[in-house]
């Protein structure tokens, strides 16, 4: 089963559910947990997990090389080129490396096979063990715009991993468990994190703030046609407006965390929740179990 | 004219929190909201919209399933995987697609046409502080630094019509595209962030970022006193790096009760925290004189 973790609003405790529901799953030998981080912009999951990295990675997306010998600047490039990362002068071609999205149109259009691609880094991913979990992350490099390319990698290499020990273990007894810890927002990135997910939470406040960016992510997830739920952190400042709304639409609560001073420090050190004691690896375990649940109900109603 | 715009690295540090009062102790400005994925400045400052505009951004392909002939070519070459050409047709995946065109450009049948993509909405709007620019991404939509460009730009175009001294730019989480759209060319670039380890590692992240495009930072330690020991790691660093600390603020249940209420804090209540929001305005207005 493929879990993600969203928020329309940053900072509502994605990180903290991601994590603490793949460590408390985790603890359970006859789970297989996988965790990808897949907010490539501000990686936090690490700090958490403390993960063993043995491969690290770069990233690259294709741009145009231009073969001076063969380019009689034609201009025919920069016009195909929709993200102006080409402009071409009388006897030079400019390229924009970072607003090249790497689609390989100046490559196709060109009538003098003057343009091949090379590689350019945009960031990282990294792979290892985080405890009992199969860890993987992507950190986009300072001053990069564009962090989809690297969610898309970590998707790929993460849930082809799940996937073929899905299909090796089909009649054994485990149970294979992916987790996506998404960026927040509406847009593309966030997108590309959930796309392929059996289920998405999402995490949200109790304030004006958090029921306003909740009803964005709301949509995003009708768009996608991914059942969802919400956890609702921070479950007693504010007021009840994000509880009456999920009865509205009815949109299950699967989870509810109270504000609580041993939390916020626990979090601000680096420590698990799920360390803190027995009953919060118990609420995980029970978070898990209703998204279970409410995964069947969703997949019967279709 | 003096561009300020308010960042964090991490989500929920309290960027709109720290904005929404910064609109009321400042004078002579236009505020811009760059969190075009899920702006909420106006939640606090309840604007009236006095011009709504459609936000065109790139193009999408439509194709023509009478022209097309099945050929495949266009899903070939696509590298989003956004086309699937089977016997009934071609058909994009609008929520890959990255409206690059070569589809449009590759097609022999000529049956795909490259269209106008609508992918939001941007408003020019009054509050009771003064103007307010602010936008709505369409859900699942790219081109969120175009917009961001787009809301700061009419900012400053009112700025200079009305002759207002300072933009004041609510930015997003991140350090991607919209952020960078957000702060390339600004004065300051204040971050607001927590003493959390999560808040540390972003913050040092945002940092870099203004550093390569020249932009100063300083920073705002909010909710300081939830662990002592990362906030004076927090001013080590930055110390070490020669970015001042502005200020601090103490963590405190009224800027929930204020946000609930739709205020900005430094309206809702009179106490220790918002004194030191006005403090932390000072400093800032000093340094951009």
């Amino acid at each position: 089963m493929i879990i993600s973790v969203a928020s329309g609003k940053g900072g509502t405790g994605k990180t903290t559910i991601a994590v603490n529901l793949a460590l408390a799953l985790a603890g359970d030998k006859k789970n297989n947990v996988y965790f990808l981080d897949c907010d490539v912009e501000e990686p936090n999951a690490h700090l958490f997990l403390k993960p063993l990295i043995k491969k690290s990675e770069p990233v690259e997306i294709p741009i145009p090389k231009i073969d001076y010998n063969k380019c009689n600047f034609c201009g025919k490039c920069a016009r195909a080129c929709l993200f102006n990362a080409i402009a071409v002068a009388k006897n030079k071609v400019l390229i924009f490396p970072e607003l090249c999205h790497g689609c390989g149109a100046c490559t196709y259009i060109c009538p003098e096979g003057a343009i091949s691609e090379k590689g350019r880094e945009i960031g990282i991913i990294e792979e290892g063990e985080a405890g009992l979990s199969n860890f993987m992350e992507g950190r986009l490099n300072i001053g990069e715009a564009i962090a989809p390319p690297i969610i898309k990698r970590i998707k790929k290499r993460g849930i082809e991993k799940y996937q073929s020990e899905v299909n090796k273990n089909k009649n054994g007894s485990k149970q294979h468990i992916l987790l996506i810890d998404a960026p927040p927002g509406t847009s593309c990135p966030v997108i590309e994190s959930i796309k392929e997910s059996d289920y998405t939470i999402l995490v949200t406040e109790p304030t004006p703030f958090g029921l306003h960016d909740l009803v964005l992510a709301v949509e995003v997830l009708k768009k996608l046609q991914i059942p969802y739920g919400v956890v609702l952190n921070k479950c007693d400042i504010g007021d009840h407006q994000v509880e009456k709304y999920c009865q509205e639409k009815e949109i299950p609560i699967l989870m509810s965390l109270p504000m609580d001073k041993e939390i916020a420090i626990a979090y601000s050190k680096g420590i698990p929740l799920v360390n803190l004691g027995y009953s919060y690896k118990q609420k995980f375990i029970s978070l898990f179990q209703n998204i279970v649940t409410e995964y069947k109900l969703a997949k019967v109603r279709n | 004219m003096k561009e300020i715009v308010i960042v964090s690295g991490k989500g929920g540090t309290g960027k709109t929190v720290i904005a929404g009062s910064f609109a009321v102790l400042a004078k002579n400005k236009v505020m811009g909201d760059c969190d075009v994925d899920a702006s909420n400045l106006y939640l606090l400052l309840h604007p009236q919209v006095k011009e709504k505009h459609d936000f065109y951004a790139g193009v999408i392909p439509e194709i023509d399933l009478t022209k097309c002939n099945q050929c495949g070519l266009c899903e070939e070459l696509c590298r989003y995987d956004a086309i699937t050409v089977s016997q009934d047709g071609a058909f994009v995946d609008y929520i890959s697609c990255e409206g690059c065109g070569l589809c449009g450009l590759a097609c022999p049948e000529k049956a795909v046409e490259m269209k106008e993509n609508l992918c939001g909405e941007w408003y020019i709007s009054e509050t009771q502080y003064g103007p307010l620019v602010y936008a709505r991404l369409g859900i699942a939509e790219e081109n969120s630094g175009i917009l961001v460009t787009t809301v700061r730009k009419n900012a400053r175009v009112i700025a200079e019509n009305r002759n207002l001294d300072l933009i004041i730019i609510d930015g997003p989480p991140g350090i991607g595209c919209p952020l960078i759209a957000s702060i390339t060319g600004a004065n300051l670039v204040v971050v607001v962030t927590e003493p959390t380890l999560s808040g540390i590692h972003d913050l040092e992240r945002v940092i870099e970022v203004s550093q390569h495009f020249n932009v100063e930072p300083v920073v705002i330690i909010n909710k300081f006193d939830i662990n002592l020991e990362n906030t004076s790691s927090i001013k080590e660093f930055c110390k070490e790096n020669s970015i001042s600390v502005i200020g601090r603020i103490h963590f405190d249940n009224i800027i929930t009760e204020a946000l609930v209420k739709g205020l900005p804090v430094v309206e809702h209540s009179d106490n220790k925290v918002t004194q030191e929001i006005k403090d932390i305005w000072q400093e800032i207005f000093k340094k951009i004189q």
